[in-house]
């Protein structure tokens, strides 16, 4: 993975004029005709076979996630004890793909799933306002690779971007992805709630991946307006795009207020239908979510045998 | 697990419409058999199955249809508008009530996607006669006058792109003005218009005000012609338009026509292309492009024709083709194996005169009447597909230079029913949408239906406007 912007598209990042007038001269955004996009693609009715299918996806998509201050040593273990055998009654449920920490818990969640093939994410960049200097938020990454992260989740720096500082964002995210080496890949959080516009979060996905972005994603599940069907649509749009250009692929992440197994389907059925099935894996694609999962059980415990059990029935780690 | 997600099958259940194996005309308030004692079949597109057998109406039979509407206008035209107010409203929520039975059987007689008979064509049913109720006890603000009278007997004929729909646009704001009404669906389409008669019933509308006849082109005649009927109003074919036009001439019978089209749906270098991309995939292919507005003539502007291109064959690679009673089906069966023929005919002229043809990746069913998403590069001015209504899945693209170039090419054409203008600029799009003689002009969409906006044509695509407050002066002695 190059750590700066794509041979293709070298001359974009030349400055911070050619930069600036490349992310405006994308495509626009028509706010209606992408929200009306994404509500038509969740009218499809995914059913049986399919169904199944995609809830097994879904569970081995998700970013298990605890992010909370009350976060200790104890909680993680469960919940890295949850992703390796999310359902302890059906040993065929596959695994979710990571257990997402802060930073200090990082050695902790690593220990809990050693050995079972589930990643370790990390939220550094003093996540999830990303207001601290470069020095802080670029020591918070080393931290977090050094004590074993496998995936760091970083915020852009809102401020600069909504100020028009498109350069100090993406060197930012550049010099982030430095940080995280060659073993770590790189999720940049453009907490779409705070940018707001469609053309904004269109222009934030190209500066991403332009600056070496592994993945993209929506938000840090910390604001009012998390991951949409839209703005997820608009990400995947952008991925496409970009691998058409620069043959680099690049996954996204929606994170946040994702509870349900059917809300889950209606964006694999974004996936498939906007990205196409390339990123119908656990690669490319990603839930940050912490509820999700146990929908997600329930509804395959309900496949398999044809009845609702309940909540007691799936675990509350 | 190889990354493949196929959806499985989802229909949609049949069992909830009982359709009876024969049907008789509506009129009166009852059905009965027609005079001269024919039927004929009607058959679903997409399994060519009989569905059921109706009864052939007779010059006989329109005559006495007229002879009940024209006792029904009497009272119904002296009820208060409040009153004819509560029997809109009426129907206008059994629709709701039975909108589920109605899309299932829309898609089976239509062969159109269950998606769209229930998200589109059923909502749109409704909020019709609920907007045309609301204008009942109104008249007087309408802008025609104190107390605007309406017309007496409407005849009316209907196309089977829309069968509901269209009776919806021509029932509600005859009935709303306090005309009666006997309706000609089309041949192909006949049972939404028949299960429409028991909903009036289901409704206590007076007996004679809704008068049903089925049959084809002589009935429709005969109803055109007769003395009695005061209003005609035709959606349809242009050629059928042009001989109602003749056939009424010199009479004092009042004439809305809504005919053809070849819609232009520009689109601009600073368009948001893959919204663009949407909307040009629904302005053609939605109702497999048997839409008269369809937007069928895809002008690009030279500079972002590759790309749009890219995009637009990408996303047609994804729609899925197939059974329209399965919910993710997006493009169901032609209408008619006529119809089939003459879409089949018109794009391998296209070929012939040397335009690029290119459709997806599709299998196409056995039985039915099928036709792949279809669409042709290279085209001009000068091919035939340019210019004449495919009325089908066929999508021509044409390039452009400048705004200029783009207004002369959209406005050449015999049509004028709708354009679209896809850019980011509003002042663009203000001033393209003055120069466009086209009677609906979407921005940024395409295809968008609603009661309150006026719907009609300049040219050879006719004359009145349905909808909105404009679309009952059609029904007005004004």
């Amino acid at each position: 993975m190059p750590t700066t912007a794509p041979h293709a598209l070298s001359d974009v990042t030349a400055s911070d004029s050619t930069l600036r007038r490349f992310l405006h001269g994308l495509p626009g955004v028509d706010a209606v005709g992408l929200e009306a996009r994404a509500a038509s693609l969740g009218t499809r009715s995914i059913k049986t076979t399919a169904k199944a299918y995609a809830i097994d996806l879904a569970i081995s998509m998700v970013d298990l996630t605890t992010l909370e201050g009350a976060d200790t040593p104890g909680k993680v273990r469960a919940l890295g004890a949850k992703a390796v055998r999310p359902d302890p009654t059906d040993r065929t449920t596959p695994a979710t793909a990571a257990v997402c920490v802060y930073p200090d818990m990082v050695a902790t969640a690593k220990e809990a799933v050693a050995g079972s093939g589930v990643k370790v994410a990390s939220v550094a960049t003093a996540f999830p306002a990303g207001r601290a200097a470069i020095s802080v938020k670029l020591a918070d990454v080393r931290e977090a690779v050094a004590a074993g992260a496998d995936e760091i989740d970083m915020v852009i720096d809102r401020g600069a971007f909504l100020a028009g500082n498109y350069m100090k964002v993406y060197d930012e995210i550049t010099a982030v992805k430095e940080a995280c080496g060659t073993d770590a890949r790189l999720k940049v959080i453009f907490e779409t709630g705070e940018l707001s516009t469609y053309d904004n979060i269109r222009r934030a996905s190209w500066l991403g991946m332009l600056a070496g972005a592994d993945f993209i994603k929506t938000s840090t599940g910390k604001v009012a307006v998390n991951a949409t069907p839209a703005n997820t649509l608009l990400m995947l749009e952008a991925v496409r795009d970009f691998r058409a250009q620069t043959g680099i692929q690049v996954g996204v992440k929606p994170a946040g207020g994702i509870r349900t197994s059917k809300d889950a389907i209606k964006f694999l059925v974004l996936v498939n239908e906007t990205a196409g099935e390339d990123w119908l894996d656990n690669h490319w694609f990603r839930f940050g979510a912490s509820s999700l999962l146990n929908d997600l059980l329930l509804q395959r415990q309900k496949l398999a045998t044809g009845r609702y059990s309940g909540p007691d029935y799936v675990t509350v780690d | 697990m190889a990354p493949v997600f196929d959806y499985a099958p989802a229909p949609e259940s049949r069992s909830v419409v009982d359709i009876a194996p024969s049907y008789g005309l509506f009129i009166d308030g009852e059905f009965t058999d027609a005079a001269g004692g024919k039927v004929f079949k009607t058959v679903s597109p997409s399994t060519e199955e009989v569905l059921s057998e109706v009864a052939e109406a007779t010059e006989e039979d329109v005559d006495r249809a007229v002879k009940a509407a024209r006792r029904a206008f009497e009272k119904w035209s002296a009820l208060p508008g409040s009153e004819r107010a509560k029997y809109l409203f009426r129907i206008a929520r059994v629709i709701q009530e039975r909108s589920r039975e109605l899309a299932v059987l829309e898609t089976l007689d239509n062969g159109k996607p269950i998606k769209e008979t229930r998200d589109a064509d059923l909502p749109l049913v409704a909020a019709h006669f609920f907007y045309y109720a609301g204008w009942a006890d109104k008249l007087e603000h309408a802008g025609y006058g104190a107390n605007p009278r309406p017309l007496g007997v409407a005849g009316q004929v209907i196309p089977w792109n829309f069968p509901l729909l269209m009776l919806a646009w021509k029932i509600a704001p005859a009935l709303a003005t306090g005309n009666t009404v006997v309706l000609k669906p089309a041949e192909t389409t006949p049972l939404s218009a028949l299960f429409f008669a028991d909903i009036c019933r289901q409704a206590g509308l007076p007996r004679g005000v809704v008068n049903i006849v089925t049959g084809d082109g002589r009935a429709g005649a005969a109803l055109v012609a007769h003395p009695d009927v005061n209003k005609v109003a035709f959606t349809g074919s242009t050629a059928v338009g042009k001989e109602i036009a003749r056939t009424v001439a010199g009479t004092r019978k009042k004439l809305t026509l809504e005919l053809g089209g070849k819609g232009a749906n520009i689109v601009f270098d600073d368009a948001p292309i893959d919204q663009a991309v949407e909307g040009i995939v629904n302005g053609i292919f939605f109702n497999q492009g048997q839409v008269c507005c369809a937007g069928s003539r895809l002008l690009v502007q030279e500079s972002v024709h590759d790309e749009l291109l890219d995009s637009l064959k990408r996303r047609l690679s994804t729609l899925r083709l197939g059974d329209p009673l399965d919910k993710n089906t997006d493009i169901g069966a032609i209408n008619s194996a006529e119809q089939l023929a003459r879409i089949t005919a018109l794009a391998e002229q296209g070929e012939a005169e040397g335009a690029e043809r290119w459709s997806p990746a599709c299998e196409l069913p056995e039985n039915g009447y099928w036709f792949a998403p279809t669409l042709f590069t290279g085209v001009t001015q000068a091919h035939t597909i340019a210019r004449d209504e495919i009325f089908g899945p066929v999508l021509s693209v044409l390039t452009f230079r400048t705004p200029d170039e783009a207004v002369a090419k959209a406005n050449n054409t015999p049509y004028g029913l709708s354009a679209g203008i896809w850019t980011e600029k509003g002042s663009r799009i203000l001033a393209v949408a003055n120069k466009l003689r086209a009677g609906v002009i979407w921005s940024n969409t395409f295809n968008k239906f609603d009661p309150t906006s006026p719907f009609g044509g300049y040219k050879e695509s006719g004359f009145g406007r349905e909808g909105g407050r404009h679309g009952l002066e059609a029904y007005l002695d004004v």
